[in-house]
């Protein structure tokens, strides 16, 4: 990306001055101005949520539902929750969404591989209330009897602790649901990635001598290392930002709690925001937008700090 | 790119326009009548009427709005369920003709005024049409149906009673089988006029036990939740030992709680659930055509005291008097013995008693 | 096993397992991994034999197997090749079996409901059983088509600026608000929509157009993330030679970059409407709620599939059955709507495309 339009190294060795093209004008132009749209877009957005969120931030936290002591109080365990759920799905879906896509490009056969990545893209489009219902009605109850087995059995571990929840729709319930909602759009974004690896790098690889493991150690995992972030990214956001499904799956109290097996777990921002919003008048919608805001600075975060590891990383990359 | 775009473009439009040909086909041509219309004459009503607010009275609204459209075939009605919160937020604002809320306006609510849709200094018509009764399901195997006293209920939702085979219980229960198993209590994960209901029971008939203030948003942080009535219906039917409170129009196969009132106990049904309501006092201070109830959840008679009480909420004065009509017409239909049937039939409600239903006939006369 | 040949004496060959054994060890892993555990329900250990536990163990038992074989045969560097390959299928299989589940579910519940008179009636004048979604199809075909129209261009030539134009402080705000923009709640962008049009036309407004912009504000950043992603990865060899000729840089990106990376963009712009075609919460907000057909994006309430959905699951009648049912065929019909969208838009794709080495 950085060196896209060699410029010339001296000025004298070309004629005065290129001559601009109107195509390259306009199409300039045209990105531009797309650019500064969005730029429009999502400051509007922006300044709404903050303007929005004012009054909450400044209102006597006797007025939100539930008497939380500050506001702060009332949104710790919703951050809690929401990044504790996120990291559940990121760490169950990252390695898989990986594995699926490398079986995909590298490893099962052509045709079928197509069929199985058309497959995968379809899965991106269920809708997440079918996500819940699934959750409440198959997982959960599928599920339920190996939580018992492991309160039973390794309850000593800190995460596991008991007692177990007797329906099964804990807060590991609502990270499983998560991590199969964002897997086929990491997946999507890592098979893409991997199947654009320079054939030459790949060839060379195997020339001298490399197994297929090392092959994609050495050529297709360096160079799609940023879009494997990328995908990442964009699965934690949609994670962090989910709604319905996890409304529907999760059993949530307002607690700040490790465990993943109990009733009661940790809500997220976005789940409170559907479950609460319906019947919030006055001041607590204010206190709900507010705490869409801090989701909103929490995936600022988040990303922040992925972008900073990609373009950390940039140089050793095998793309641009 | 730009040829792909255009593409997909294309498909999309065909699909669409395979869709937008077909029309809705029963919305082709006139409607016609129902065998079953009792419209004597030809309605006169034309217009497009806009409500919003509780979910709860959603499936109710679902029912009346069909029934009204079908004798004023002109007339279209619709019905937003996005709660009552923001139900009241929208006819405050002036988006909607009508709001169905879980509770009434307040005072202070009322007091602030400010409702854009009516006429300047209109008061607000509040008529008690949807009655519902909530039923107290639980699934234990080979129970259908338990006695229990509002301490007891109160005191496994508090999770003091934790065990089905607490004496507390079986007591109450002589010669049922009650296992030796734990109480899973579910509740509500939304802020919900059912639970606001539920807890007043709680609060009222239980006081000793039950020490929380009736709030939309469950005041304990222990138990297990679920996202609404279906939510709370699923969890109680896919676990074992569970206990839940739900819309009694849900309670379907699972076992009912009979409680105890004035030395009875009496299991949910329509008329004693709407016999509460007759036993209750109207809030004071407001004026006629408000009927906002301040629920008896504790009575001398034997009525089934867990209920939800959902309003529909127009304008005394509109300030188009053409609304004014449909809106007038529509709250007829509602709280007419025909609308109140077939709520009942179609979203599980208890019909208003006649003595209701003169106040309310009375209330709605009002609205100009 | 049955053909390990002899070592040769080249010092850097080694031998190789037979293309068949792999195969045959995966057989005797599951045998052994079924004898061990019904042998262990025989002796009551375990409760019942568990087919569940039968493959996790005989997995186990493969990967462990395979790279002793070949570390032993063929060396260390093939038993890792070999245990990866036996990881990276298991994952695969893994991940398959919530999303089989996921459409099986949808699938046998769906088809219920999933006949003529579904695609042909709207719910107006429905109560109980009978009605259709044809208000909601149309909705969302026509709600989703104008987001898509609005955010396909720009999301693409913001993803263009970025990676061909863009530098300097701009190009890093616009990076930093896509990016912060990919984590709005769906409910936050239909209040914004909501707020946003309640400025021009009061507060009662519900237009189907007013759900289109809400749908847009999510569905941006998701175009220009992907897009991006896939626009950067053309190697610059091609840019540069095609700079070598002489073709202006519009026409290079116009008709290098972008049908290079077609393929990319496609799934891109797919995983982006896929991403809006089933949000709920905005819709619900400013789009409202009807059961009658409307097709007009600028004026009315306008119903959609995921709002049918999710309405017939969380406000049931007496007769519940009905409405579930409904809700199911809608869900089915969202999946199809989008899988059809898919395939024409890979087709179109792959006659663009260039045709690659693989």
């Amino acid at each position: 990306m950085t060196a896209t339009t060699p410029r010339p190294a001296s000025a004298e060795a070309l004629p005065a001055k290129p001559a601009i093209r109107l195509g390259d004008l306009l199409f300039s132009r045209a990105a531009l101005w797309s650019g500064g749209l969005i730029l429009v877009i999502l400051a509007a957005v922006a300044i709404f949520l903050v303007a929005q969120s004012i009054p909450a931030l400044t209102a006597d936290p006797a007025d939100f539902v539930g008497q939380p002591a500050s506001f702060l109080d009332y949104v710790w365990p919703l951050v809690f929750g929401t990044l504790w759920s996120a990291a559940l799905a990121l760490v169950m879906a990252l390695p898989l969404a990986i594995g699926i896509a490398l079986f995909i490009s590298h490893y099962a056969p052509r045709k079928l591989a197509q069929a199985l990545g058309y497959l995968v893209d379809l899965l991106a489009a269920v809708p997440s209330v079918v996500y819940g219902l699934w959750g409440i009605g198959v997982l959960a109850p599928a599920i339920q009897p190996v939580y018992s087995w492991l309160v039973d059995n390794a309850g000593w571990f800190p995460l596991f602790a008991g007692p177990v929840s007797g329906t099964g729709r804990t807060i590991l319930t609502a990270g499983i649901v998560l991590g199969v909602m964002i897997l086929p759009v990491m997946t999507a974004i890592c098979r893409e990635v991997f199947l654009q690896t320079p054939v030459l790098h790949e060839e060379a690889a195997l020339a001298l001598g490399a197994t297929r493991w090392e092959m994609i150690r050495m050529a297709v995992l360096p160079f799609g290392r940023p879009g494997i972030i990328s995908g990442a990214m964009l699965g934690l956001g949609r994670a962090l930002g989910e709604t319905m499904a996890v409304a529907m799956v999760l059993s949530p109290q307002a607690i700040v709690s490790f465990a993943l097996l109990q009733s009661a777990n940790p809500s997220t921002i976005a789940a409170n925001i559907a479950l609460s919003f319906p019947e919030a008048y006055g001041v607590n919608v204010n206190l709900l937008i507010a705490t869409g805001l801090v989701l909103f600075l929490i995936t600022l975060a988040v990303n922040s700090i992925a972008r900073y590891v990609v373009n950390r990383r940039k140089d050793f990359s095998g793309a641009n | 790119m730009n040829t792909k775009r255009a593409g997909s473009l294309t498909a999309l439009l065909a699909a669409g326009a395979i869709v937008l040909s077909g029309c809705a086909a029963n919305e082709t041509a006139t409607d016609s009548p129902e065998p079953g219309a009792t419209s004597d004459a030809p309605s006169t009503l034309s217009g497009t009427l806009v409500g919003a607010g509780s979910s709860a009275v959603g499936a109710a609204q679902t029912a009346w709005i069909a029934d009204f459209q079908m004798q004023n075939p002109d007339v279209t009605v619709t019905y937003d369920p996005t709660g009552s919160g923001a139900g009241r937020e929208t006819f405050q604002g002036g988006g909607s003709d009508f709001a169905g809320t879980d509770r009434a306006f307040n005072d202070e609510e009322i007091a602030a005024g400010g409702f854009q849709a009516c006429a300047p200094d209109s008061g607000i018509v509040q008529l008690p049409l949807y009655i519902s009764p909530i039923a107290i399901i639980f699934n234990v195997e080979g129970v259908e149906t338990l006695n229990m006293t509002p301490e007891v209920v109160a005191g496994i939702f508090a999770e003091e009673i934790t065990n089905w085979s607490d004496p507390a219980i079986a007591e109450l229960n002589e010669g049922v089988e009650l296992p030796d198993a734990a109480i899973t209590p579910v509740h509500r994960s939304d802020d919900s006029g059912t639970t606001e209901n539920f807890t007043d029971y709680l609060f009222q008939a239980a006081p000793d036990v039950w020490t929380f203030e009736p709030d939309g948003v469950w005041p304990l942080e222990s138990g297990e939740a679920a996202q609404g009535t279906s939510g709370v219906v699923d969890a109680v039917t896919n676990g074992t030992n569970t206990i839940g409170y739900a819309d009694a129009s849900r309670a379907g196969g699972l076992g009912t709680v009979a409680v105890e009132v004035a030395g009875e106990f009496v299991p949910f049904s329509p008329e004693a659930a709407a016999a509460i309501v007759d036993a209750s006092e109207f809030v004071e201070g407001r004026p006629d055509f408000d009927l906002s109830i301040d629920l008896n959840r504790d009575p001398e008679t034997a009525a089934y005291p867990v209920v939800l009480v959902a309003y529909l909420v127009g304008c005394e004065t509109y300030a188009d008097p053409a609304k004014a009509e449909l809106v007038k017409a529509y709250f007829t239909y509602m709280a007419s013995e025909e609308g109140q049937a077939n709520a009942a039939e179609n979203a599980g409600a208890a019909p208003i008693s006649s003595t209701l239903f003169d106040r309310v006939t009375a209330a709605i006369d009002v609205i100009g | 096993m049955t053909a390990i040949q002899t070592a040769p004496a080249n010092p850097l060959a080694h031998g190789r397992l037979h293309r068949r054994t792999p195969w045959m060890v995966l057989g005797l892993s599951f045998a052994v991994a079924a004898g061990v555990l019904s042998l262990l329900a025989a002796a009551g250990t375990i409760g019942s034999l568990n087919l569940i536990a039968v493959a996790v163990l005989g997995t186990v038992f493969y990967i462990v197997s395979i790279g002793v074989l070949s570390s032993q045969v063929e060396g260390r560097r093939q038993a890792t090749d070999r245990i990866v390959t036996a990881v990276v299928t298991t994952a695969f299989v893994l991940a398959v079996i919530p999303l089989v589940s996921l459409v099986f579910t949808v699938v046998a519940n769906g088809l219920a409901r999933f006949d003529v008179q579904f695609f042909t009636f709207s719910m107006r004048n429905v109560v109980g059983e009978g009605g259709g979604a044809v208000h909601a199809i149309t909705g969302t075909l026509l709600m989703t088509g104008t987001a898509a129209i609005i955010s396909i261009p720009i999301g693409l030539l913001t993803a263009i600026y970025l990676v061909e134009y863009g530098r300097g402080p701009l190009a890093r705000a616009i990076t930093f608000f896509v990016d912060v923009m990919t984590g709005i709640p769906s409910i936050v962008a239909g209040l914004f929509a909501f707020a946003l049009f309640a400025l021009f036309f009061g507060p009662g407004v519900r237009m189907g157009f007013a759900g289109a912009v809400a749908l847009s504000v999510l569905m941006i950043p998701v175009v220009v993330r992907s897009c991006e992603e896939m626009l950067r990865i053309v190697p610059n060899e091609l840019r540069e030679a095609s700079f070598a000729l002489g073709v202006p840089k519009w026409l290079t990106v116009l008709k290098v970059v972008l049908p290079t990376s077609i393929a990319g963009i496609t799934t891109g712009i797919m995983l982006a409407i896929a991403r809006v075609i089933g949000e709920t919460a905005p819709l619900l907000i400013v789009a409202g709620f009807t059961a009658s057909m409307n097709t007009n994006l600028f004026a009315d309430r306008m119903q959609s599939l995921p709002v049918f959905v999710f309405t017939s699951y969380a406000n049931q009648g007496v007769d519940f059955q009905a409405d579930l049912d409904r809700a199911w065929a809608g869900a089915l019909t969202l999946i199809l709507i989008v899988m059809v969208l898919n395939l024409a838009a890979r087709l179109i794709a792959r006659f663009f495309a260039p045709k690659f080495g693989r």
